[in-house]
C-alpha cells in the first residue's frame, strides 16, 4: 500500500500548524499515517531477534498486536521496527526456538 | 398560507422530523420525550418517511448511533429529556468536538434526584458549555419552528455544530395549542438536501474521524470549535430571516415584549415567557413601565445584543428555572450579568431568582411579584436581596 500523507493532512499534522489551517475536529485523510507518530520510547523491554536460532516459522509476525515485525520481500522476517515497537515480549513467548531475547531497554 | 393544526410541542417536534425526513434517528424513551420517538416510530412504520429508526438500548447509545450516522454522511436525529441528556453526556462533546450537526429536541425535565419528571432547565443548562448550539421555544410553533430552521443553521460551513432545541417539558410538549405548519415541499426547498464536505462512506475521499489528538494540536481544534459558535450567531440570523421569509414568522436572537419605554424587565427563557407576558399586560393597564426579555439563542450567548437591549432599563430579573448550585446564582443570571458587565453597562441593578424547579407552578401572582420588587428598586435604587429563590415555601 502507498503510504504517506496528502497536501491537507501534512499542513494538519504540522506541529507549528495554525488552528486555521487545521482540518476540521482532527479529521484525517490520508490512510496509514500512525507510522509517523513514532511509539518505541514507550518501551521499557527490548525483543532482541537472534538471526542464527530462527527458522523463519513466522509464528511471532501474527502475534505482534503493532506491525513491528517487519517482513522483507522473500517473505522472511527481519528484524523489529523499533521506532513502534512497545516491547510487549508476545513475540518472546510465542517463538518456539528462543531466538528473540527480551533485555531491559536501559541495558 | 401555512397549515392550520392543533397539537401538542411532542407532536409538532415529531411532525418538523416527518417533515423534515432525516436518514437516522436513534432514540430511547423518556418521559415527557417519549412522544417524539413514538410518533416517529408510526410515521416509519406507515413509510410516510424513509428514515432508518434505531430503537437503541439507551441514551447513550441513541447520541453514539447519532454520531456514527452524521459521520458516515448522513442526517441525525435524536430527543431526549433530564437523566436521558445526562446519559449522553460524553458523546455530546464528541458530537460538537467532532464538528457533526446532529439536531436534538431537548424536551426540558428536572434531573433527578430526588426523583422528579416535571419541567425545569436543569437537564438543557447542564450541557451549555458541550458546544452545542441551544434554542429555547416558549410555544409548540415556536419549537416546531426552530426544529426546521436547526440544520440550516448546524449543517452550515462556517458553524458544523449540532444543534439542540429546548422547549418545556408536559407545559408545551403536551399541552395542545393551535400551530401552523408549513407544507412539505417548502420544508424541502427549505432545509435542502445534506451534502457534507467529508464523510466517511465517501470512497472518492474515505476519513478518519474522531482521532487520537494530543497536546500539539488539540488546542487547535478546540479554538476552531469555539470560533464556529461564535460564527453560529450570523448564521442563526441569516437563517431565520429566509424562514420568515417564507413563513411571515420572524425571530431574533432574543424576543422584546413591551421594553421601549420600560423601565423594570425580566429576562426568562421558554414557556414562562407566556405568563410573563400576561402579567406584563395588565401591569401596563396600570400604567407601569414593565417589559420582558426572552433570549431564543442561549448558545452562542448574544453579548452584545443582550447586553445592548438591558442597558435602557433602572431594573432587571433574571430568572432562572435551574439552580447552578454556585452560590452565585443561576447559569442564565450569570451570562446576563458578565455580558453586561464587559460591555461596561453597570447602570441597571440585576437580581435572579431561581423558580419552578422540579414542575412549580409559576403563576400570574409569582411574576407580579418579581414585577413590584423590581419597580420598588428602579424607584429606590436599592437592591435587598441579589439572590432570590421564586414560589418556595419558607
Amino acid at each position: 500500500m502507498k503510504k504517506g500523507l496528502n497536501e491537507k493532512d501534512k499542513k494538519s499534522l504540522d506541529p507549528n500548524v495554525s488552528w486555521k489551517d487545521i482540518t476540521r475536529g482532527g479529521n484525517i485523510s490520508s490512510p496509514g499515517n500512525a507510522e509517523l507518530f513514532k511509539t518505541g520510547d514507550w518501551r521499557s523491554m527490548k525483543p532482541v531477534w537472534i538471526e542464527e536460532k530462527c527458522k523463519q516459522c513466522l509464528l511471532c509476525y501474527p502475534v505482534c498486536p503493532d506491525t513491528s515485525i517487519l517482513i522483507n520481500e522473500e517473505g522472511k522476517r527481519v528484524d523489529f521496527d523499533y521506532d513502534h515497537c512497545k516491547g510487549c515480549g508476545i513475540c518472546v513467548k510465542v517463538c518456539p526456538f528462543k531466538a528473540i531475547d527480551f533485555v531491559e531497554e536501559s541495558k | 398560507m401555512g397549515i392550520r393544526e392543533r397539537m401538542s410541542g411532542n407532536e409538532a417536534i415529531a411532525v418538523a422530523m416527518k417533515q423534515i425526513n432525516p436518514d437516522v434517528v436513534a432514540a430511547f424513551p423518556i418521559t415527557p420525550s417519549t412522544e417524539v420517538p413514538q410518533y416517529f416510530s408510526t410515521f416509519v412504520a406507515n413509510g410516510t418517511v424513509d428514515t432508518e429508526f434505531v430503537p437503541v438500548e439507551s441514551e447513550h447509545s441513541a447520541m453514539s448511533a447519532c454520531i456514527g450516522a452524521q459521520a458516515a454522511g448522513a442526517r441525525a436525529m435524536t430527543a431526549t429529556s433530564a437523566n436521558g441528556l445526562a446519559l449522553m453526556w460524553e458523546l455530546l462533546y464528541i458530537a460538537s468536538g467532532s464538528r457533526l450537526p446532529v439536531v436534538l429536541a431537548c424536551i426540558n425535565r428536572a434531573l433527578s434526584g430526588p426523583i422528579n419528571i416535571n419541567n425545569d432547565h436543569s437537564d438543557s443548562m447542564g450541557a451549555r458549555d458541550s458546544g452545542w448550539i441551544q434554542l429555547y421555544s416558549e410555544t409548540n410553533q415556536e419549537a416546531y419552528d426552530n426544529m426546521l430552521m436547526a440544520h440550516r443553521i448546524g449543517e452550515h460551513k462556517d458553524v458544523l455544530l449540532p444543534v439542540m432545541v429546548c422547549q418545556d417539558g408536559f407545559i408545551t410538549s403536551h399541552a395542545i395549542e393551535n400551530i401552523e405548519l408549513l407544507e412539505d415541499d417548502k420544508i424541502k426547498g427549505f432545509i435542502g438536501e445534506y451534502k457534507p464536505e467529508d464523510y466517511l462512506l465517501n470512497r472518492e475521499n474515505p476519513i478518519s474521524v474522531g482521532p487520537l489528538d494530543f497536546i500539539p494540536h488539540y488546542f487547535e481544534h478546540k479554538m476552531q470549535q469555539s470560533l464556529a459558535m461564535k460564527n453560529a450567531k450570523d448564521v442563526i440570523l441569516q437563517v431565520t430571516e429566509e424562514f420568515a421569509e417564507i413563513t411571515g414568522r420572524s425571530y431574533g436572537l432574543f424576543e422584546e415584549y413591551m421594553t421601549e419605554d420600560a423601565e423594570a424587565a425580566i429576562v426568562l427563557l421558554n414557556s414562562t415567557a407566556g405568563t410573563a407576558k400576561y402579567v406584563v399586560d395588565a401591569l401596563r393597564k396600570q400604567g407601569k413601565k414593565v417589559g420582558l426579555i426572552k433570549p431564543r439563542v442561549y448558545r452562542p450567548f448574544p453579548v452584545d445584543e443582550i447586553a445592548q437591549a438591558l442597558s435602557k432599563f433602572k431594573s432587571i430579573a433574571v430568572m432562572d428555572k435551574a439552580d447552578s448550585f454556585n452560590a452565585a446564582g443561576g447559569p442564565l443570571f450569570t451570562d446576563v450579568t458578565s455580558a453586561m458587565f464587559i460591555k461596561g453597562i453597570c447602570e441597571p441593578k440585576v437580581i435572579n431568582y431561581i423558580y419552578g424547579l422540579g414542575g412549580r407552578d409559576v403563576k400570574a401572582d409569582d411574576i407580579e411579584s418579581v414585577f413590584e420588587n423590581l419597580l420598588d428598586i428602579a424607584k429606590t435604587g436599592k437592591v435587598d436581596s441579589v439572590f432570590n429563590y421564586l414560589g418556595v415555601r419558607e
